[in-house]
């Protein structure tokens, strides 16, 4: 019945827009139920089939469109989709690029030596999984299951987790929290009760004020968020920016507050004295919820405009103008928390001096702010309990008392022996992260893979991380296999299907498949009790009242929430879920542990003549290194360019377009030049270039030696102590105009 | 009926986006496009300002490519789209030459291609799949000839330009600005 019903309307949605070529028909007609019989120009009968993207952890669900022969054609977000509505963002369009990729890696690979020589050879998949399983075995022999380590990202992590908790290991780390948003998901904890998470459940699409502490909404493309900006300068909001340079989001913004870098905790703190000496902050909210508000005005007393000025080059009249602009908005108003938030070290303390900020302007949990996320519980497909490890991942991060991930570096010290290692590390399984632009410190981490018994990694692509590897195991795209369902937290719960497109492309196999087959070899027949994910995603979608046809047909499914209203209701009796239920401008759980319990600004290093703060960030274009070998993107940037402030330009002798090495306060020197791109969007203190370029494997043949890596020059790394976050942004770097490689250039 | 594509360089964030939809959509090969984006920025740091936009074919309603065709295979469609049809193009690149917006490009295949409108979308009653695709919502479409519509009515409300006015071309893709 259902089914008629919907090529019903179907029909008639055709018809309708037939005739009327109208901008109304336009932008009534609904682009998903139109869309299934669609012909691109040129290209006969093509069949849609439900996905999500994997271009980056937004995870935004589409429709892949693949013709007759089975190529991916094109892709189109999902219009019931809240993290997309409909519109994917350059990089999920250009997913089709991932599947094309000739470069890919397409059969196992082993390394051996032959003649005196290491190198990979093709192998069989069951030459493969046996050998990894045999290595895994070993390990577990000899010292434990615990040392096995699994560092991991995106979906591939999921079913690796599984096979590692299966197996007795729970020694595991993801760049994504301590190189990226471990330290705003504790300063909100702390501040809060809860984490941000992801997608960031800011409510900009109905903000007055939007406030952005170097976050680059519109260069890095986390869909649903520029949408709402875009939605919010429709609406009239102020948009608020501080950043050194002038990023795409300041250059829409009413207000542009071009910072020293470092400085933003000074900022924030004269932030909250304005609020608070004007009397412009949300009384009710902050009496009925509030905890230590007392502590915080005597703290931010000395904290004036003024003395924010000497330390930020920020004009106190700007600061009191930006102050009162997020008064008069309040409660609807977003501080917000950004997304890659490790820069210098006192981390989590800024992520709190911008909580708490949000506490005095009443915004967490109101209309404009922040609204109150909702996520479905995806069942587990019944298994064993997993065997208890005699250590893991907190004991590795236990010196960071509020570490609640696997910290990555501690993982990898953990792998250099050393006789004070309490915890050693054997071997590692690496899936979809490429370490080597992941982690900082290349030292460090080229000691640890170097001490290691055994390193099997999983990937799409030939990544610079795959050259370190024993074994390669060549995962097949999202395009072409099934997964995880999908569900996200949002506004309303919703969950998303991702089924394979089209058959996987050379030997390649799916990530959940890779994991069962290890599984089966190292004897955890009882974890993976079913044939394949199909069955297990069938038997979830039951249990959620759903089925796999249906989701076939509609790729998302939205639920109604069942937590309650969206914000905090009028006078509203709440309990946050900090320590003491109530929002925590003075948190006592920092002070017992030793730290500040209120934000301090403390002063960090700044370069020296003649270097400059090495700033990076991410290009609309390209998801970190993962994309920019994928030829529809990397058409569109292929190599990343240095910005430099004209007075720099003219002070060094540089010239737009001219290549330099760059070389770091520790003397490391970039492996490859890169082109200098004069321009005022930058300050005279820091230069700044896209993340995820000067790959040097060259077996990505686009993005070979093509610009420069950010990553290889960050070598001194200032540890958050609250949560174990790699700070990156104390890095200088001076220019060389003359090739410093030339003498051992082969 | 007068096609026209309004956008809002106040919100457009140039990530190019409509430029990999429109190759996708087109069949467009890798090194080539029909859309692009441009960045300006004036001033000095830190009194600057920045504009971003999607840039295209601007189906002129006087169109100097239509005009010095040979053969015809420039021509304008219904809605005044201005169209090339590949198998009457014998590649000579005139069209290309007489181009102020730089629009054209010779396809591999030797005819010269541009950007449609995606007129095989329109007669689905579909949008152009830039427009469609962008994640900022900063394109709108439709007929200027129509009052009512919605770019009709942008363009009453909004201050806008077009690109190379002096050129006369009388072009049809307008940008919204401050
Ligand atoms: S934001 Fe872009 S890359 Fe990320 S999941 Fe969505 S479409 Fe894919």
């Amino acid at each position: 019945m259902v089914n008629s019903r919907r090529s019903f309307i179907k029909i008639s949605a055709l018809g309708a827009s037939g005739i009327a070529l109208t901008p109304l028909a336009f932008s009534s007609i609904n682009e998903s139920t139109l869309s299934e019989n669609l012909l691109a120009e040129g290209t006969k009968n093509l069949k849609r089939t439900a996905t999500y993207c994997e271009v980056c952890f937004w995870k935004c669900a589409a429709w892949a469109y693949t013709d007759e022969e089975g190529n991916v054609k094109k892709l189109v977000g999902n219009e019931n989709d809240p993290h997309c509505n409909g519109r994917l963002c350059p990089r999920g369009t250009g997913g089709v690029g991932m599947y094309n990729d000739k470069d890919r890696l397409k059969t196992p690979l082993i390394r051996k030596t032959i003649d005196g020589k290491e190198t990979f050879v093709e192998a069989s998949w069951d030459e493969a999984l046996d050998l990894v399983a045999s290595k895994f075995k070993g390990i577990k022999k000899k010292y434990g299951a615990e040392s096995l380590g699994l560092l991991k990202h995106g979906c591939p992590g999921a079913h690796f987790n599984h096979l590692f908790r299966s197996f007795g290991s729970e020694t595991d780390a993801e760049p994504a929290y301590a190189q990226c948003r471990g330290p705003r998901e504790t300063g909100f904890a702390l501040t809060f009760g809860s984490w941000v998470g992801s997608p960031e459940p800011t409510d900009i699409r109905d903000t007055k004020c939007l406030v952005l502490i170097g976050s680059h909404i519109g260069e890095n493309m986390h869909n649903s968020q520029i949408q709402e900006m875009s939605d919010a300068i429709d609406n009239g909001a102020t948009i608020i920016t501080v950043d050194p340079r002038l990023s795409t989001a300041a250059s829409k913004s009413d207000y542009w507050l071009p910072i020293k870098p470092s400085t933003d905790i000074a900022l924030l703190l004269a932030w909250m004295h304005v609020l608070i000496y004007e009397d412009i902050y949300d009384k009710d909210y902050v009496e009925r919820y509030g905890l230590g508000f007392d502590e915080l005005k005597e703290h931010v007393k000395d904290f004036t405009p003024e003395w924010a000025y000497g330390i930020t080059t920020i004009k106190p009249d700007q600061i009191r103008k930006t102050a009162r602009a997020m008064g008069a908005a309040s409660p609807a108003v977003i501080i917000h928390p950004g997304r890659h938030v490790v820069w210098y070290g006192d981390d989590t303390q800024r992520a709190r001096a911008m909580a708490i900020l949000n506490g005095l302007l009443g915004s967490w949990g109101r209309r404009g702010g922040f609204y109150f996320k909702e996520k479905i519980k995806i069942p587990d497909f019944p298994h064993p309990p997993y065997p208890e490890p005699k250590w893991g991942w907190k004991e590795l991060a236990a010196k960071y008392p509020l570490a609640d991930m696997g910290i990555t570096t501690e993982l990898i010290r953990a792998s250099i022996p050393n006789k004070d290692n309490k915890y050693q590390i054997k071997a590692w399984m690496v899936a979809g992260t490429n370490l080597i632009q992941s982690i900082p410190d290349t030292k460090l981490l080229l000691e640890a893979i170097d001490a290691l018994e055994f390193l099997v990694v999983i990937d799409t692509m030939p990544m610079d991380i795959t050259g370190y590897a024993d074994v390669i195991l060549p995962e097949c795209t999202y395009l072409e296999r099934c997964d995880i369902l999908r569900s996200a937290t949002n506004r309303e719960p919703s969950i998303a299907l991702r089924v394979a497109a089209t058959t996987p492309k050379y030997n390649t196999k799916p990530g959940s498949w890779i994991a069962r087959e290890i599984g089966l070899r190292l004897g955890l027949d009882e974890y993976y009790n079913y044939e394949n994910l199909k069955e297990v995603i069938e038997w979830q979608l039951e249990q959620l009242g759903s089925s796999l046809e249906e989701m076939k047909k509609i790729g998302v499914k939205k639920f109604p929430r069942k937590s309650g209203s969206m914000y905090i209701t009028e006078g509203e009796h709440h309990e946050f879920g900090t320590q003491s239920g109530k929002v925590e401008f003075y948190s006592a759980e920092l002070e017992e542990l030793g730290f500040d319990p209120m934000p301090v600004y403390k002063s960090h290093d700044h370069p020296e003549q003649g270097f400059y703060r090495l700033n990076y960030g991410r290009s609309p274009m390209h998801t970190f290194s993962r994309t920019i070998n994928n030829p529809n993107l990397n058409d569109l940037m292929d190599e990343n360019k240095l910005w430099v402030n004209p007075k720099v330009a003219r002070i060094e002798g540089l010239k737009n377009e001219q290549e330099v090495w760059l070389e770091n306060q520790d003397g490391v020197i970039s492996e490859f030049p890169i082109k200098v791109r004069v321009t005022e969007r930058i300050r005279w203190d820091s230069v700044y270039m896209y993340h995820g370029f000067g790959q040097h494997n060259k077996k990505l043949s686009r993005a070979y030696g093509k610009g420069a890596c950010d990553t290889q020059l960050i070598t001194k790394i200032s540890t958050d102590p609250i949560m174990g976050g790699s700070a990156m942004r104390g890095n200088f770097v001076k220019f060389i105009t003359n090739n410093p490689h030339k003498d051992i250039e082969v | 009926m007068r096609y026209a594509m309004v956008i809002d360089t106040l919100k457009c964030v140039g990530c190019s986006d409509c430029v990999v939809a429109c190759q996708t959509e087109n069949n467009v090969p890798i090194g080539y496009c029909r859309d692009w984006i441009t960045e300006s920025v004036s001033g000095t740091y830190p009194t600057l300002e920045l504009e971003l936009k999607s840039e295209r074919c601007n189906h002129c309603s006087s169109a100097p490519c239509v005009r010095c065709c040979p053969t015809g295979a420039s021509h304008i469609v219904e809605g005044g789209i201005v169209k090339v049809t590949a198998n009457e193009c014998i590649g000579c690149g005139a069209c290309i030459e007489s181009c102020p917006y730089d629009a054209r490009y010779q396809h591999p295949e030797g005819h010269v291609d541009k950007c449609t409108f995606c007129h095989h979308r329109l007669e689905k009653g579909q949008l152009p799949a830039c427009v469609s695709v962008c994640p900022t919502k900063c394109m709108y479409f439709g007929d200027l000839d129509d009052p009512t519509s919605e770019v009709s009515q942008l363009l009453k409300s909004r201050k806008h330009k077009v690109l190379a006015p002096e050129a006369g071309t009388k072009p049809n893709v307008y940008y919204l600005i401050k």
